[in-house]
């Protein structure tokens, strides 16, 4: 017998639940103004995230999938992807989405029912939001495979969670970017639950991270809600995607401390004293812990960064529900580049349903 | 392009797709192949032979061997401004990548706003006759043509497959496009590789006529001509129309026809229920209906599981089973 091949799977750690040092710090932990982005961008996205739910409580919004407790992935994603890079999020990634300069109307709009709100203003070639769990991964390899025939500096990023590394798209998609060393970066965000599902029902294997392994290329577990850690691994992810080096797959050990969906009610399958223990861990904290240690930041910082946060939320949680309805000639009038005649007809029997008034008659209009 | 004249060729279908594949591939560069065995090996059916020679392996692309993967590949590719054809190596293949086209290519335009949009094309041989393994012989169009934001375009001849696949390629949308594998080799035509297209979104009028409507598309059409050269001996002139573009459909010259002759035979080798048959049918009931001098007839393969080579020429709808509707709807 002879062994023809093996792995190990490391496991990255900065800061711990307390938000003591107990890894290698990298450089830019240092850097207080890039610390405190971070610590802003996670503030910022549970701060929406929570009104995001209230608005849906009160019958204003639609369902929504919050990302309480995980916000330390987004923040890194947005610190370590340059605005040339592409993201291709699951439905609960509005962290990164905010990151990379989506707005939270649009994001608001997209949940609210309204199309407009995936025609990002910001970042034009990112995906939207991908609800058919793991189908976007082939998007990820496809967007990644044009970076490499273009000869372009750009790196493909998706995110998917726990329960998309069981499908088969994931799988593809990894498999494909390993042997053409694709500029991507897969980051699996292990939140323990898919719906129901905990992780031990989700796959036998030890970590997520291995199945790299089974498509060629470096897999690697970070304490997903370790924001210093996540951006150090994926900047260097990034990096060796970047860099011609192939894929990484990501495997960001995070926790939903949300319900799935505000459709969902966990405490059908989940104990709640599991999730009280998990709030011990959860990115803010420690890595407040961690800047008031260094005297980084004060009570005054924090009231200041949550006041700031209430205030930007209200404001495009107000611009959001004072957005008209989309025309509904938006319907056909996106369908095609032009519209075949053979809908004609249909579009005409719609519009005359609908009053003059926000009929809509052609693009832009809205 | 220059104005020079193109050479009058002689070829089959086949011949035409690998011919339209290539004059795409040379007026854009941004036009890809991409698929199972395309690249050295030139395709099962050999559509793309001499492609990878001429193009190399940046431009046709041999993928692994998973049909999501590569129309979730195209469907990337396309975000970022490629004009990828894909090839399947057989429609039975493709159920794998129906998530991808309902979910994705077909959507991705609405769903943004027209900030993202898909234009890929979707080829794949499909339909019986040729004694083909279990899986290799269906015809489940109406299931594409089922999805808004979709085009389903089916070529019947060399010309058509020539035209019809330049202009696939240079829509802006995603086309699922069918070829009569059993048509493949079946004709020769003379055609000019001018890069010429041929329009989508209609209907071809193939032989005009006043007694009686059919329509049909794909490998059928062949059976049909036939037996419309048979009720001509006859007497009977009968319009043949190849439907082409199955979505978006052209009724209207459908209905034009049958506003003339009151007849219609409709003919296809899917399954008869919901088969696209079922909608043509359809639509000259609500539209229709006050010319049709006889009820509307569909000719389709059976509701059963497509049948493996030892019976599969009772499954298929042949000139006797044509013959036989177009004579009780003209004695009606």
């Amino acid at each position: 017998m002879t062994t023809v091949a093996r792995f190990s799977i490391d496991c990255h750690r900065v800061l711990d639940a307390d938000g003591r040092v107990v890894g290698a710090m990298p450089a830019f932990g240092d850097d207080r103004a890039l610390v405190a982005a971070l610590y802003r961008s996670m503030v910022l996205t549970r701060t929406f995230d929570a009104k995001a739910v209230s608005l849906q409580r009160t019958g204003r919004l639609g369902t929504y999938a919050s990302s309480l407790g995980q916000e330390a992935v987004g923040a890194a994603l947005g610190s370590a992807m340059r605005p040339t890079d592409i993201l291709l999020p699951s439905f609960r990634e509005q962290g990164a989405m905010l990151a990379r300069g989506v707005t939270m109307t649009e994001i608001l709009g997209y949940w609210g029912g309204d199309e407009r709100g995936s025609d990002f203003a910001g970042p034009r070639d990112d995906f939207p939001v991908c609800v058919p769990v793991g189908s976007h991964a082939p998007h990820a390899a496809g967007v990644a495979l044009a970076f490499q025939l273009g000869g372009e500096d750009r790196v493909a990023v998706c995110v998917l969670g726990d329960g998309a590394t069981s499908k088969g798209d994931t799988y593809e998609a990894m498999n494909f970017a390993g042997v053409r060393k694709l500029p991507v970066v897969f980051v699996a965000n292990n939140n323990q639950w898919a719906i129901s599902v905990p992780r031990a029902a989700q796959s036998a294997a030890a970590t997520l991270a291995q199945k790299a392994i089974a498509a060629g290329f470096h897999g690697e577990q970070v304490d997903g809600n370790d924001v210093i850690a996540m951006k150090d691994r994926l900047d260097g992810a990034l990096a060796a995607a970047r860099s011609g080096e192939g894929p990484v797959l990501v495997e960001a050990l995070t926790y939903r401390l949300s319900d799935h969906t505000t459709a969902d009610d966990a405490g059908r399958y989940r104990d709640d004293a599991e999730v009280s223990a998990r709030w011990k861990s959860e990115p803010i904290a420690r890595l407040r812990r961690y800047m008031t240690d260094r005297s980084w930041w004060s009570k005054a910082d924090e009231e200041g960064l949550l006041a700031d946060c209430g205030t930007a939320v209200e404001a495009a949680a107000a611009e959001y529900l004072a957005l008209a309805a989309p025309p509904p000639a938006h319907m056909f009038d996106y369908l095609h580049e032009t519209l075949p005649a053979a809908f004609a007809d249909q579009r005409a029997a719609l519009l005359s349903e609908t009053e003059p008034a926000d009929a809509g008659t052609a693009r832009g209009d809205g | 392009m220059p104005a020079r004249r193109a050479a009058m060729v002689e070829v089959t279908l086949v011949d035409a797709v690998r011919l339209a594949l290539g004059r795409a591939m040379a007026e854009d560069d941004k036009v890809l192949v991409l698929g199972e065995d395309v690249g050295v090996d030139g395709g099962v059916f050999r559509a793309t032979e001499g492609l990878f020679a001429t193009f190399g392996a940046d431009r046709v692309i041999d993928t692994p061997l998973s049909e999501a993967l590569f129309t979730g590949l195209a469907v990337g590719l396309a975000a970022q401004g490629f004009r990828p054809v894909v090839e399947f190596q057989f429609m039975g293949f493709m159920a794998p990548a129906i998530d991808q086209v309902m979910a994705h290519a077909s959507r991705i335009r609405t769903r943004t706003r027209g900030r993202l949009s898909c234009p890929i094309v979707l080829r794949a041989p499909y339909g019986g006759g040729i004694g083909a393994p279990e899986h290799h012989s269906e015809s489940f169009e109406a299931m594409f043509a089922h999805i808004p934001g979709a085009r389903v375009v089916i070529p019947s001849s060399p010309a058509h497959a020539y035209g019809l696949l330049l202009a696939a390629i240079r829509d802006p949308d995603p086309v699922v496009f069918l070829e009569p594998k059993r048509r493949y080799r079946a004709q020769k035509q003379t055609i000019e590789d001018d890069g010429r297209a041929l329009p989508l979104d209609m209907c071809f009028v193939l032989r005009e006529g006043g007694g009686l409507t059919f329509v049909t598309w794909g490998a059928m059409v062949a059976e049909v001509l036939s037996v419309a050269d048979t009720l001509a001996a006859e007497g009977i002139d009968a319009a043949v129309i190849d439907v082409a573009t199955l979505k978006p459909l052209d009724a209207a010259t459908i209905l034009e026809s049958v506003a003339v002759t009151g007849r219609c035979v409709i003919v296809h080798e899917a399954p008869l229920s919901g088969g696209w048959g079922a909608e043509i049918a359809a639509r000259l009931a609500d539209e229709g209906l006050v010319s049709l001098l006889a009820p509307i007839k569909r000719v389709a393969g059976y509701d059963t599981v497509m049948p493996l080579p030892r019976l599969e020429h009772l499954y298929l709808p042949g000139e006797s089973r044509i013959m036989a509707a177009a004579r009780q709807v003209l004695s009606y």
